[in-house]
């Protein structure tokens, strides 16, 4: 049966990199869109990101209805959702990088910087364990490749997911129920991310 | 654990076609980018830099198109230098699928264009290309006095002397919004006896962001020094890959031989 992903155009964002990461995990009809009426009926919803939370949330608030469609077709109608880096951070309720600004507030916490170091670089940048804290269906043990400068500072201790080390414990994946968030880019991450993309493609939370 | 040390091969690309590059497996056709960009994906590479030598501007637009079949093909980070002289031809790269861009010249005539760039598109797609040779003014007292070891920008592949101080122009780039730095040492490119790890530990121990070491390595063991010597988050390579001297794996596992993180998994693609 054929299923619809939408992957949220919202002007931010390595879309194509993930669009060709999906398609190479087997999606068969993959819709890059800005259209909330196109997302409110999608199967399954992405929502990528690079770049700032100020500019992606406004950048994503700036779209009329967007935010409202994907608020009804995940939080009500239980679709599946992944959010990818900046993606994943914008479910905090806010984010503090370069002014405080009010994310979706899908889960709990807050995105912040890291503390500057003298033994870390940063942004944190390349390959890391992911180290699962709790079990999940499209989650494994392994290594994915970062690429972030802030961090997602979770609320509650059973919607994170998955945890990696850089200069101390840092949130990896985060979800509940139909909703996952990783801040690692599985289009980035050869044969982990891709199959993790498969398994999202088959997940019925 | 923490972060890998990233082992990233580097190939020359001039006119869409690979000038110097991988030999070390039976490739359909040895001379395109895509081929080989899949066998480095195949054999765990951490990321791929594709470095764009085409000398005409009109085979400009043949690297777009590479990069366009490669990231359709390759899932891991792309960079991609060579040429970048203004926000368009970032913008071009990365939306045809490069992940980063290197400038190089350009973010030494203009520096702004380090920070127009990160403004745009985010601090994480802007490598700064950093090349550079050793002051030869300060040889005599640098041979007795490390602390006055001094290196100068070089820009247009070497050839042109800038006057720059490399550790003032590392750390402008690093202020400007540049998400890593490549670092390079002319003295040492192609001369395959190591990085000058000198110059790599001045400019990473003065920056908050990761440097990639470059130039001269001839051996693993070179690699393994630019992290241990050099204090380099990222090792790049051209020939030892290409020619076969030493694979991914051994590199990885040089790196953990010495203590330090890198990926164990080859992640088969």
């Amino acid at each position: 049966m054929a299923q619809t992903i939408a992957l949220i155009d919202y002007g931010a964002g390595n879309l194509h990199s993930v669009y060709n990461a999906l398609k190479a995990s087997g999606a068969s009809s993959v819709e890059v869109t800005a259209d909330p009426t196109y997302v409110a009926k999608a199967d399954r919803i992405i929502l990528p990101g690079v770049g700032a939370f100020g500019a992606c949330i406004n950048a994503l608030g700036a779209i009329d209805g967007m935010i409202a469609a994907m608020d009804k077709r995940v939080r009500d109608e239980g679709a599946p959702f992944l959010g990818i880096c900046v993606g994943m951070q914008l479910l905090a309720d806010e984010g503090v990088e370069h002014g405080t600004h009010q994310g979706l507030g899908w889960i709990g916490g807050t995105v912040r910087a890291f503390e500057p170091s003298n033994t870390i670089k940063i942004p944190h940048m390349g390959w890391n364990q992911l180290r699962l804290v709790q079990g999940h269906a499209l989650l494994e043990n392994g290594e994915a490749y970062f690429l972030h400068g802030y961090k997602f500072d979770a609320t509650d201790h059973d919607e994170v997911i998955a945890m990696t080390d850089h200069g101390g414990e840092v949130t990896a994946a985060i979800g509940r129920d139909n909703i996952l968030g990783v801040q690692f880019h599985p289009e980035k991450s050869q044969h982990y991310g891709l199959s993790l993309l498969s398994r999202f493609l088959d997940w019925s939370p | 654990m923490s972060v890998c040390i990233r082992v990233i091969p580097c190939l020359d690309v001039a006119g869409g076609r690979v000038v110097k590059g991988v030999n070390f497996v039976d490739l359909v056709d040895a001379g395109d980018p895509v081929e080989q960009a899949k066998a480095y994906g195949a054999a765990g590479a951490d990321e791929l830099c594709f470095l764009d030598i085409t000398a005409s501007n009109e085979e400009r637009d043949t690297i777009i198109d590479v990069v366009r079949r490669t990231a359709e093909v390759c899932f891991m980070p792309l960079t991609v230098g060579g040429g970048v002289r203004s926000v368009e031809d970032a913008r071009a790269l990365l939306l045809a699928g490069a992940d980063k861009v290197a400038v190089n010249s350009a973010a030494v005539s203009n520096p702004q264009l380090i920070a127009d760039i990160a403004e745009k598109f985010g601090s994480q797609c802007i490598v700064a290309s950093v090349d550079a040779k050793r002051w030869s003014d300060d040889n005599d007292r640098a041979a007795n006095d490390e602390a006055l070891s001094k290196w100068e920008i070089y820009t247009h592949g070497g050839r042109r002397p800038t006057g720059i101080d490399a550790l003032e122009h590392a750390q402008n780039m690093a202020r400007l919004g540049a998400g890593e730095l490549l670092v390079t040492s002319m003295d040492r490119d192609g001369t395959k006896i190591g990085f000058d790890n000198d110059l790599i530990r001045t400019i990473a121990d003065n920056v908050s962001i990761p440097v990639i070491a470059s130039g001269g390595v001839g051996h693993v063991d070179d690699l393994v020094k630019g992290v241990t010597q050099g204090h380099a988050s990222a090792v790049l390579a051209a020939s030892i890959f290409h020619f076969g001297e030493a694979s991914i794996s051994d590199a990885h596992e040089a790196l953990r031989a010495a203590g330090l993180p890198a990926r164990r998994r080859i992640n088969q693609l």
